[in-house]
């Protein structure tokens, strides 16, 4: 199998240059930039706000044992079974136990980027179960069996022809291409699902310490059904969601809006602090949330870059990074994409294996700069290229810098290679990209520059 | 050993080393978080309004923003006209409820088939109704937000599965601001929150097809907010 950089670099060749897909991707990321420079202008100091959200945040990750202990303390008190799990396995096999006991069928979920972690659809689908994606994005994915292209915008990268027929080949509906009549077939389809469901899946954007609440943010409402018709509610989220205090949400909910799409306040923001209670008439019976590490606690350990765990998901990183915009979500062949997931992927699956992520970048710095949260993503990339080279030292680089000092040191070895080099880089021009080319490798993307005829040296021997 | 014990186990030895504080400026801001309660973001946050007018204008201001159909009437009285005329005009025959004041007298003037699931209900007849009415906990100037939960607003599913949400409010639920709105929902609720807090803006929508906004992909294509 060819390796997962072999894989990025023939896939980020095939889509950069891929016109239709630039076109959408220009399309859709152009509508987010104005909408949330305008959003963000509308702040009385959005400077200010990311400074204390990223102390928030600093606060709740620096202290995670205590906040958990409260949030899970606080949850249980109101008849909510936590689950911790220290795996993806460990999380798959604690739901679909919850599932098998309660001998469902049908599940309904919304959108978490967890069990796409943790791959949960094709483990319950494996299993035997129907499960159905509620989020309309999520839900065009599914039906073609590919992975979101985007933390938030999963079906960013198609048309609504291709949806229509999509929907035309899957559901049975008739063309259309109207955004809204293709909306509607997706919630025509979906009722039925959200009345019938024995199980509901969510995920969760926030986890409040204080008083032992999960925070869901959306758009559509599917997830606010999802948490009110099953009899059964599962909710999988990350152990680094936790916020200390309720009224942080006063500030993290506009934030999360805002960067994420450009919009003052998302459509629902809900929180959840229990299954039904007593004098409540309708809500799960059960509710489960199962606490996941998968990793996290690695990440936490690197103290230079503890502040990936404060990422919020909201994916402005991801909108703004010229990579993620030339190359697109799926040629990462990561959970989590952009600057955000090329950051942390490497702790999560291994440094080795996915180093190439960190250098694809320019370090420009503008996921850095755009971040809600502060977090300082272009260096973290950087140190993630020294602790790979540290790591693993690369062979064929170390013999070249050696070889490099060798010459430099020797000032008769140093004119040698300087005429050498005058007299062949002109010669190169004549078989530049063919299989001829000594440096092909650099050429085929680069110029080569060239050897300047006149040395410094020379210049300063013979000034006037 | 239980993984809740592993995983904090964890936790504990990976924060023995200490992480770098959020740097401004270069300066490292020590110990700003402690000192910040809800009532300090409003001063970074989107301008909220003092005067009472002036946040009633911007409610609905941001409404007509959101596509909410906001009603300020001058009493419950007009509240229940303009409702009764919504119900002929969509041509609603039938329509769900929870007990409450403010609701009892809407839904009595309608003269409708009503479910009212105050004391449960079966989802089918939910699904089948063409409104949900309910009261709410707070209505919010700065976002155009309403706040409904799972007790003083008829239970999780009534505000979300009907396809018009209709809420009825009194001036005097108004809040300022998101800060002002937490705070409320401290001192109404101390330490027996309801199972579910909703803050609902504006009705349901999606950009999920080529970014382009859509309105009602799962919940109510209609929100219409009545406030008196």
């Amino acid at each position: 199998m060819a390796s997962f950089s072999k894989l990025f670099t023939s896939s980020a060749q095939g889509v950069a240059s891929d016109l239709r897909h630039r076109g959408l991707i220009q399309t859709a990321l152009g509508k987010y930039k104005a909408t949330r420079d305008s959003r963000e202008a509308s702040y009385q100091d959005w400077q200010a706000a990311r400074q204390v959200a990223a102390e928030t945040k600093w606060e709740a990750i620096n202290h995670l044992d205590q906040y958990l202990d409260s949030f899970v303390a606080k949850l249980e008190a109101r008849g909510t079974k936590v689950h911790w799990v220290s795996t993806g396995e460990q999380a798959l096999d604690i739901i679909l136990g919850i599932i098998r006991q309660r001998k469902a069928r049908s599940i309904i979920k919304s959108k978490a980027m967890t069990a796409e972690e943790i791959h949960l659809n094709e483990a319950l689908e494996k299993a035997g179960y129907e499960v159905v994606e509620s989020d309309l994005g999520e839900f065009i994915v599914q039906l073609r069996h590919e992975p979101p292209y985007h933390i938030v915008f999963p079906a960013m990268h198609l048309t609504r022809g291709e949806i229509s027929e999509l929907f035309r080949r899957e559901l049975g509906s008739a063309p259309t291409d109207s955004p809204e009549e293709l909306t509607m077939i997706a919630r025509r389809a979906l009722r039925k699902k959200y009345l019938t469901a024995d199980i509901g899946i969510t995920g969760a954007n926030f986890a409040v310490a204080e008083t032992g609440m999960v925070s869901i943010t959306e758009n559509e409402g599917n997830t606010r059904l999802t948490a009110a018709l099953p009899k059964t509610m599962i909710t999988l989220l990350g152990i680094e969601k936790v916020l200390p205090k309720l009224s942080d949400l006063a500030l993290f909910l506009p934030m999360l809006a805002t960067a994420g799409a450009g919009q003052q306040l998302t459509c629902y923001n809900t929180l959840y602090g229990g299954p039904k209670q007593s004098g409540e008439c309708d809500g799960p019976e059960e509710w489960h949330v199962v606490l996941l590490d998968n990793h996290r606690t690695a990440l936490l350990a690197d103290a230079e870059q503890r502040d990936a765990l404060h990422c919020i998901r909201c994916g402005a990183c991801l909108n703004v990074c010229p990579i993620f915009r030339n190359v697109g979500g799926h040629t990462y062949g990561t959970t989590y994409s952009g600057p955000i997931g090329s950051v942390i992927t490497p702790h999560l699956r291994g440094l080795q294996d996915w180093k190439h992520l960190s250098a694809a970048s320019t370090l420009c710095g503008a996921c850095t700069e755009t971040c809600p949260v502060k977090i300082d993503l272009h260096h973290h990339l950087l140190q993630n290229r020294r602790n790979a080279a540290k790591e693993k030292p690369a062979f064929f680089e170390r013999l070249a810098y050696k070889m490099f000092g060798f010459v430099a040191n020797r000032p008769a070895l140093w004119w040698l290679a300087k005429k050498i080099g005058q007299i062949a880089r002109p010669m190169q021009n004549a078989v530049k990209n063919s299989a001829l080319d000594p440096v092909r490798a650099w050429t085929q993307t680069r110029d080569l520059p060239p050897v300047a005829a006149k040395s410094f040296k020379d210049w300063w021997r013979g000034r006037p | 050993m239980s993984e809740r014990e592993n995983i904090l186990d964890r936790i504990r030895a990976a924060l023995r080393v200490p992480a770098p504080r959020p740097v401004l400026h270069g300066q490292v801001a020590r110990g700003a978080y402690a000192t910040k309660t809800a009532g300090h973001f409003q001063q970074w946050l989107p301008p909220g309004r003092k005067l009472f007018t002036e946040q009633v204008e911007l409610f609905c201001d941001r409404s007509a923003e959101l596509k909410t159909d906001f009603h300020l009437v001058p009493s419950l009285d007009e509240a229940e006209i303009v409702l009764a005329q919504i119900a002929g005009a969509e041509n609603w025959k039938r329509i769900a409820t929870h007990s409450g004041p403010l609701t009892d007298a809407a839904v009595s003037r309608l003269g409708l088939p009503t479910l009212n699931t105050t004391a449960g209900y079966e989802v089918n007849e939910l699904e089948a109704c063409d409104a949900g009415i309910t009261e709410c906990d707070a209505l919010i100037a700065q976002t155009g937000s309403v706040i409904v939960t799972s007790r003083d607003s008829g239970g999780r599913a009534l505000s979300v599965l009907p396809p018009h949400h209709v809420v009825i409010a009194r001036r005097e639920q108004l809040v300022a601001d998101l800060p002002a709105a937490f705070v409320l929902l401290q001192k109404k609720y101390g330490a027996n929150y309801p199972s579910m807090i909703s803050f609902v803006t504006g009705p349901s929508r999606t950009g999920d097809i080529e970014r382009i906004l859509v309105l009602g992909a799962h919940g109510p294509k209609k929100l219409t907010i009545f406030c008196f």
